[in-house]
């Protein structure tokens, strides 16, 4: 019935990808998530088309919409470069969520600390705090890794819980706002908060901090010559060693930068959307920049791109939610599938199904 | 007349541009220990691969017990009583003894029969007097009680034909003692033993016959009684030496660059591979180092490019200890290594072939601190893809999409392009076509020209005796001795390579 099968085999390519086919294959990836989500759409009595519909036109179909979705880029945005940078370098980093809190914990101290310090000294250093915050989370994963070879992929995920755990420690406790009902921390001081950019929406500067950081990324892997040692490192960290590159020490460098990306996120959400410190800062962010770095393969533009489409999704699901009753969490689904269909396309990128018996 | 317990006839196996078997024909009668003896990549394992299934071979036929036999699989090997022990072992370390010997065993029933399982184990583990103890972990074992435990698996499903691969490798000479006694034990019961391996001295020790095999044919069948130590070790490493290319002799011979003083380097396993090595080159020499292959060559080398922990003993180059450098440090001093395992530490597979042969001199691009001299880095890929004859379609092309010859063309262009004092080759030619081998012998013979001390590790005897000034050669983690090629006849090479003999060390 299934002998059909073996007239097929997988081998390995040895012709060059183009662009093209390698961006189409990731597009592929993306369809394939939203049509296998569909399986649970259909039995909601809804139809796909309309959902998705209601998906996009929720997420770019208004001034509020679009806003919004770029509210929601702008943490994606670094937790997706940070994954990026510590994926480039071959450092599993899962810790990107947890690195955010401590980031965000760490920027609030400030905020709450001093007030009536001018914004032009307090953001930055907010955002300083984040940054070093972030690497403190991702520093003993980091020496454990490059030092001693314990696996980071188990250390920065079980961290992750750690500090989210601190954090609530923290807001039940010494640092409870006292006329709120919610546990979470005073506001940050209003010198603090971060100036709203399109008027009449939520969209405020942390936008420009993402996109230099973007940008910065940018530089990083296509210009410097750090960004040329990390590659060879994520490539063949052996050969790398050979070669003479101090493959221990990059590790380092890039955990802890990766990690002070991921602050920042923390710490820009603080200043931007949140001004208190909350169990709710982050919607998963650190765990959809690992998607994010992934169909974005790693690329900076695409890793924007990436970050823009899941901000697309998780935004446009919740008016699909208001429309037609689908649950918001669909959008997860679709993440968690495209995470599944890029691999699978990153598999076909390096092998290719042929007949047997035929000339390759 | 003895029955033949196996007959492989006109066995021919290809491998992309390797022969590993040319029309092999092989027999081993029921009741004896056949040695299978040759040098790595003489196509011993291949040979047996296919008897064992693990291989179908492109022509030839196999007779098992003088029946015709269609072997696809190790399952058939079984049921045909055929079993065999690797070299590396398929062992899970966290089961007991008997739930390895059982793991993957059907016998008839649907259901584990465990307690009859036990009893059986029990019973060939007295009969055989192996001392194990079926409950005991295997992490808990010996190497030499794992062993015992992999022919265990075998007689456990009533293997009547054991092949053993390079048993005695793993081994310390006590425990070889053991696995000898226990051989000839399986042989007087009427087993047939097929016993790879490359150490003449165990050849005459426990085989009654043996099968020589050199570069995938059958050089010769002896009855051990009958040959000597010396025949053999001409069957074995060969008689003529093809030269291919032209070796000139010059005298300019230099200062000593490389000294190596009483090293002591330890092995994957923990115990020492390189025991006390000394030996010394000079500039514009060529020093060949002969051995089969894990006698310690693989060690002594990462030892000296800084891949792994020296224990005792010093490494001088120039005069300036670096002893225990890493790499970074090593390469300052001018030391160009092409590795024997190219795949894994010799390039980068997704990086473009330009980024690949930049790697060595990546310094030379550093701009304005922080950045990439990309323009400094296309004309330095553009002039070494010319120089090299590196076939590519551009140097943008991934390094992965190279032939092996245009590998290691791109690996010898990125290590040649520092001007090195020192070029350590590891299995330079090793799987590659007869172009780029000649291709990358002449290179080297340059570089040797230029004044360039060179380190050549082979297996291949023919390569050392070409390019060769002088020729040390490595047994068991010791020096034989070190030999000049135009004075030292093959036999003596032979018995120096399989541990038979010892010259004296006066270079």
């Amino acid at each position: 019935m299934f002998k059909w099968i073996f007239r097929y085999r997988i081998v390995r390519r040895t012709e060059p990808l183009t662009t093209a086919y390698i961006i189409g294959l990731m597009i592929i990836a993306v369809l394939a998530s939203m049509v296998i989500s569909s399986i649970f759409i259909i039995p909601l009595g809804v139809n796909p088309a309309i959902a998705y519909y209601e998906l996009f036109k929720g997420a770019w179909g208004s001034k509020l919409a679009l806003s919004e979705t770029l509210v929601r880029f702008i943490p994606l945005l670094f937790t997706g470069v940070a994954v990026a940078l510590a994926f480039l370098g071959r450092f599993w980093n899962i810790g990107a969520e947890g690195q955010l809190y401590l980031g965000a914990l760490f920027a609030t101290y400030f905020g709450i600390s001093y007030y009536g310090v001018p914004s032009y000294i307090i953001i930055p250093l907010m955002i300083m705090a984040g940054f070093i915050g972030g690497s403190l989370a991702a520093l003993l994963p980091a020496v454990l890794r490059s030092y001693y070879e314990v696996d980071e992929v188990v250390t920065t995920l079980l961290l992750n819980w750690v500090i989210y755990f601190i954090v609530q420690a923290v807001i039940y406790g010494p640092w409870r706002n006292p006329i709120s009902a919610w546990p979470e921390s005073p506001a940050i001081s209003k010198e603090a908060e971060l100036f709203i950019i399109w008027r009449g929406t939520r969209l405020h500067a942390g936008i420009f901090i993402a996109l230099g950081i973007a940008l910065l990324y940018y530089v990083i892997y296509k210009k410097s010559y750090w960004g040329y040692e990390i590659r060879l490192i994520g490539i063949n960290p052996k050969a790398a060693y050979v070669q003479g590159i101090n493959v221990a020490r990059n590790m380092m460098i890039i955990a802890l930068v990766s990690g002070g990306i991921a602050g920042i996120a923390g710490a820009v959400e603080l200043m931007g959307i949140h001004f208190h410190l909350r169990e709710a800062l982050s919607h998963g962010y650190g765990y959809t920049g690992i998607i994010i770095a992934m169909l974005g393969l790693l690329h900076p533009i695409g890793v924007m791109l990436a970050a823009f489409f899941m901000a697309t999704i998780e935004t446009g699901s919740q008016a699909m939610h208001r429309a037609t009753g689908i649950p918001y969490p669909l959008a997860y689904v679709i993440e968690g599938l495209t995470l599944i269909f890029v691999l699978i396309a990153v598999f076909f990128m390096n092998y290719k199904i042929e007949k047997k018996g035929e000339k390759t | 007349m003895t029955e033949n317990a196996v007959e492989m006839r006109g066995i021919v196996k290809r491998f992309p541009g390797v022969l590993a078997n040319d029309h092999v024909d092989f027999t081993v009668k029921v009741g004896e220990i056949h040695a299978l003896l040759g040098e790595n990549g003489a196509g011993k394992t291949t040979l047996m691969n296919i008897l064992y299934g693990l291989y179908s071979p492109d022509a030839g036929e196999i007779y098992i017990y003088g029946k015709r036999a269609n072997i696809s699989s190790p399952r058939d090997a079984i049921k045909y009583g055929i079993g065999m022990v690797h070299q590396h072992f398929t062992l899970i370390p966290t089961f007991t003894v008997l739930e390895n010997v059982i793991l993957g065993y059907k016998g008839n029933k649907v259901t584990l029969n465990l307690k009859e399982a036990k009893r059986k184990v029990k019973k060939i583990i007295d009969d055989y007097n192996l001392g194990l103890d079926p409950d005991a972990k295997v992490w808990q074992l010996s190497v030499g009680e794992q062993q015992k435990v992999e022919i265990l698996k075998m007689l456990f499903r009533d293997a009547k034909i054991l092949i053993l691969d390079e048993p005695t490798s793993v081994l310390a000479p006590i425990e070889v003692k053991g696995l000898f006694e226990f051989l000839r034990k399986m042989k007087n019961e009427g087993k047939s033993i097929i016993f790879i391996t490359h150490k003449l001295r165990e050849v005459m020790e426990v085989s009654d016959r043996v099968t020589v095999l050199r570069k995938g044919r059958v050089v010769g069948v002896r009855e051990v009684r009958e040959t000597s130590e010396s025949e053999l070790a001409k069957m074995m490493v060969g008689r003529e030496v093809v030269f291919t290319v032209k070796k000139e002799e010059n005298n300019a011979v230099g200062d000593t660059v490389l000294e190596i003083k009483d090293l002591w380097v330890k092995g994957d396993r923990g115990i020492y591979s390189v025991k006390g090595i000394s030996l010394s080159i000079k500039a514009g020499e060529i020093l060949g180092i002969a051995g089969v292959s894990g006698n310690g060559q693989k060690e002594f080398v990462e030892a000296i490019i800084g891949l792994r922990k020296v224990d005792r003993g010093r490494i001088l180059i120039n005069g300036s200890d670096v002893t225990n450098a890493k790499p970074k440090d090593i390469i300052k001093f001018g030391v160009a290594y092409l590795p024997e395992d190219r795949e894994e530490t010799g390039y980068f597979h997704d990086a473009s072939i330009r980024d690949n042969l930049c790697t060595k001199v990546r310094y030379s691009f550093l701009k304005r601190r922080f950045f990439l001299d990309h323009q400094k880095m296309d004309k330095y890929a553009e002039k070494l893809v010319d120089e090299f004859h590196i076939l590519t379609p551009t140097i943008w092309d991934p390094a992965k999409n190279l032939s092996g010859g245009n590998k290691q063309r791109l690996v010898l262009a990125r290590e040649l392009s520092i001007n090195p004092r020192i070029l350590i080759a590891n299995q330079p030619t090793r799987g590659l076509d007869v172009n780029a081998t000649e291709y990358i012998r002449k290179r080297i013979l340059e570089a040797k020209k230029r004044g360039v001390a060179v380190l050549l590790v082979s297996e291949d005897i023919d390569e050392i005796m070409m390019l060769s000034d002088r020729i040390a050669v490595f047994y068991n983690g010791k020096l034989m001795g070190i030999v000049k090629p135009d004075k030292v006849s093959l036999e003596d090479l032979g018995l120096m390579l399989t541990g038979m003999r010892k010259v004296e060390v006066n270079a």
